[in-house]
């Protein structure tokens, strides 16, 4: 293994003020991130959002309009691919077809010269686990074992930083799970910065130690998975993120720790520091798990300084861990309640009256 | 009935190949014949004359050798050509390339008596000495189009990212070039040179235009069939039709063993089951 996990100090991705234009279109508009060594970072957005277009920048296969990208304090923006220390696994992997799996990971190898390639591609080989593949086409490869030669050609180089662009988007569910965890365990064995782009955000939740989602070009929020799910910051990272039910109101007042919010005639409080808004005009918003149904009649079980709305459930999906309701609000708005599947005995049905409540210190303030 | 429908379709492709083989067959059965008069139309007796003594008729066989070297030369120099015109095509944003692209299928579509009158009448006024030079300019002229359909479509076909990775591992421009783009155009090269030669070896009406007093051998077929053709030249017919068909047949072959070794690979389910531990 020593052949493959570097001593060396690995440095950390930095893009500063970087910016893409392609003709009128502004594909990223202006980031400025530190990426920390050794980290699993996830650019996560949809399609068009730009953080392909990132990603081939830093790789040297598209030039920035302007701004730099550094790895450590060595300007790398005017080096051409080939020339950085930072490889790339690709969308569909690019694997060289007329190369057998032992020549595909050789190539970078060998195109720096190294004479004896052999221990360290065998050493590669091992750690991805395709050792009897070595002399295989990659045509003979199912689309799993593809990926890990794809990861095994990038990461033999030992690169500072090694880019995925949607590795898994072409594998089936399972294999993707099962993809994830691995990719995950040899990040952790190699201790190489992964800067990983993909639309699948729980993908990005499921491996990243920090996840930025990306929206027109720019970064709306980052941080570690967690903390962006739970305390999104703007509306697009609520939806994109998981599903959020979002009430639009005004700050009435404050008591205490929380803010008191006016909303379509009902009263919410949340608690001040997990307001993001500027202005009195707000979203207040909720995850569907953090909201718990009730039959009217049990309006008694409601603790005192829930949030609560009442509706008419107007559909029920059991999904086996648990059960999504949508509840019609009365002023015409769907709310998404999911309900763990741990109580034995009746669920509510299509028609019934049901109060909706949650926890003041589960909702967070967006501005609108 | 039910036996007619389901066999239909075969025998109308026995029937389309028959169509086809007829005319070549008929060539390959009079390569063994010993005509009675000067055609060779009718079967006479059966004998080797035309095989063993294959140069016996004066000319047949130079211009069988003539129409070889003109093929192989055309088809090298206008494989080089096209290759590198269909690289700029593709590869390169440059002011008058759609136009380019249209001019290349120009040669392709005039007719053969039109192009090579024209050539004839340039050659003319150049006062350039009609021979063997002649007809290889010519041949490469309109052999090139061929070359550069052929190998654009090879081109365009290629996933783009495999050359971005061949310079995201550290190959400079002309290793990429080297050691992915080249290889993987390669077979596209290769066609494109078989096909030219094809077409070079072929060619009657171009070459009858600027060879001057230069016979290639359909020029020899072509005056033989006014006095009576030579059982020779059936004979060296068998044989082009017979090296083609080789070729043929081996790239099949190939082809068809490396399917199976593709199919044959997962058969032992104890190497190709890796999957990564959970």
């Amino acid at each position: 293994m020593s052949t493959i996990t570097s001593s060396r100090n690995i440095e950390d991705l930095r893009l500063e003020n970087l910016v893409k234009s392609f003709g009128d279109f502004l594909a990223v508009d202006d980031i400025t991130l530190t990426i920390p060594a050794g980290s699993f970072f996830a650019l996560l957005g949809a399609s068009g959002c730009g953080k392909t277009t990132t990603l081939r920048m830093i790789a040297g296969l598209e030039d920035p309009t302007s701004g730099t990208i550094k790895v450590g304090n060595t300007d790398i923006t005017g080096l051409r691919a080939f020339q950085r220390p930072v490889n790339t696994v690709f969308q569909s992997y690019a694997l060289f077809p007329h190369l057998d799996i032992f020549e595909n990971v050789a190539f970078g190898l060998r195109r720096r010269g190294i004479k004896d390639v052999t221990p360290a591609v065998e050493a590669m080989l091992e750690l991805v686990e395709l050792a009897p593949m070595a002399r295989r086409k990659p045509a003979q490869l199912s689309g799993g074992q593809q990926q890990r030669v794809a990861v095994a050609r990038a990461l033999i180089n030992q690169p500072d930083v090694l880019l995925l662009d949607e590795p898994l988007g072409a594998l089936d569910l399972k294999l993707r799970r099962q993809m994830q965890i691995e990719l995950k365990r040899i990040q952790t064995e190699v201790g190489t910065t992964f800067v990983h782009v993909t639309h699948d955000q729980e993908e990005a939740m499921t491996m990243a130690d920090t996840v930025a989602v990306m929206n027109a070009g720019r970064i709306e929020q980052m941080g570690h998975p967690a903390d962006v799910y739970e305390l999104p910051k703007t509306a697009f990272v609520a939806n994109f993120l998981g599903q959020a039910n979002l009430f639009s109101g005004s700050v009435t007042g404050r008591d205490g720790e929380d803010l008191v919010v006016a909303t379509n005639g009902l009263s919410m409080r949340l608690p001040a520091q997990r307001n993001s808004a500027t202005g009195t005009e707000l979203l207040v918003g909720v995850r569907p798990e953090k909201m718990t149904i009730l039959d009217e009649v049990d309006a008694g079980k409601i603790p005192t300084g829930s949030n609560l709305v009442t509706g008419l459930v107007t559909d029920v999906s059991y999904t086996g861990v648990s059960t999504q309701y949508l509840v019609e609000a009365p002023w015409g708005q769907v709310l998404n309640v999911f309900e763990q599947n741990v109580i034995v005995g009746d669920r509510c049905e299509v028609g019934d009256p049901v109060l909706v409540h949650w926890a003041p210190e589960h909702t967070f303030g967006l501005g609108s | 009935m039910k036996w007619l429908r389901s066999h239909l379709v075969g025998m109308f492709a026995v029937l389309a190949l028959v169509y086809l083989f007829i005319p070549i067959s008929v060539i390959i059965v009079l390569s063994f014949n010993k005509p009675a008069g000067k055609f060779n139309i009718r079967w006479n007796e059966f004998s080797l004359d035309g095989w063993t003594n294959i140069c016996g008729v004066p000319g047949v066989c130079e211009s069988f050798l003539t129409s070889i070297q003109i093929g192989l030369i055309s088809a090298l120099a206008a494989t080089v050509l096209g290759t590198l015109i269909a690289f700029a095509l593709v590869r390169y944003r440059f002011r008058g390339r759609s136009t380019t692209n249209l001019l290349i299928f120009l040669p392709m579509a005039t007719p053969e008596v039109v192009m090579g009158a024209s050539l004839l009448a340039l050659f003319l006024n150049l006062q350039f000495p009609l021979g063997q030079t002649t007809v290889i300019i010519a041949h490469i002229m309109f052999i090139i189009s061929f070359v550069v359909v052929t190998v654009k479509a090879r081109l365009q076909g290629m996933d783009p990212r495999l050359e971005e990775a061949a310079r995201d591992l550290y190959a400079s421009p002309g290793q990429t070039f080297r050691y992915v783009t080249f290889p993987l155009v390669l077979p596209g090269i290769l066609g494109a040179a078989l096909l030219g030669f094809a077409l070079s070896f072929d060619d009657f009406i171009i070459s009858f235009f600027n060879a001057g007093t230069l016979v290639t051998f359909p020029i020899y077929i072509w005056g033989a069939a006014q006095r009576g053709i030579p059982v020779q030249v059936n004979a060296l017919a068998t044989i082009v039709f017979i090296s083609a068909l080789a070729i043929v047949l081996f790239v099949q072959i190939r082809g068809q063993m490396k399917r199976k070794s593709l199919t044959a690979a997962p058969a032992n389910p104890a190497t190709i089951d890796v999957l990564p531990r959970s």
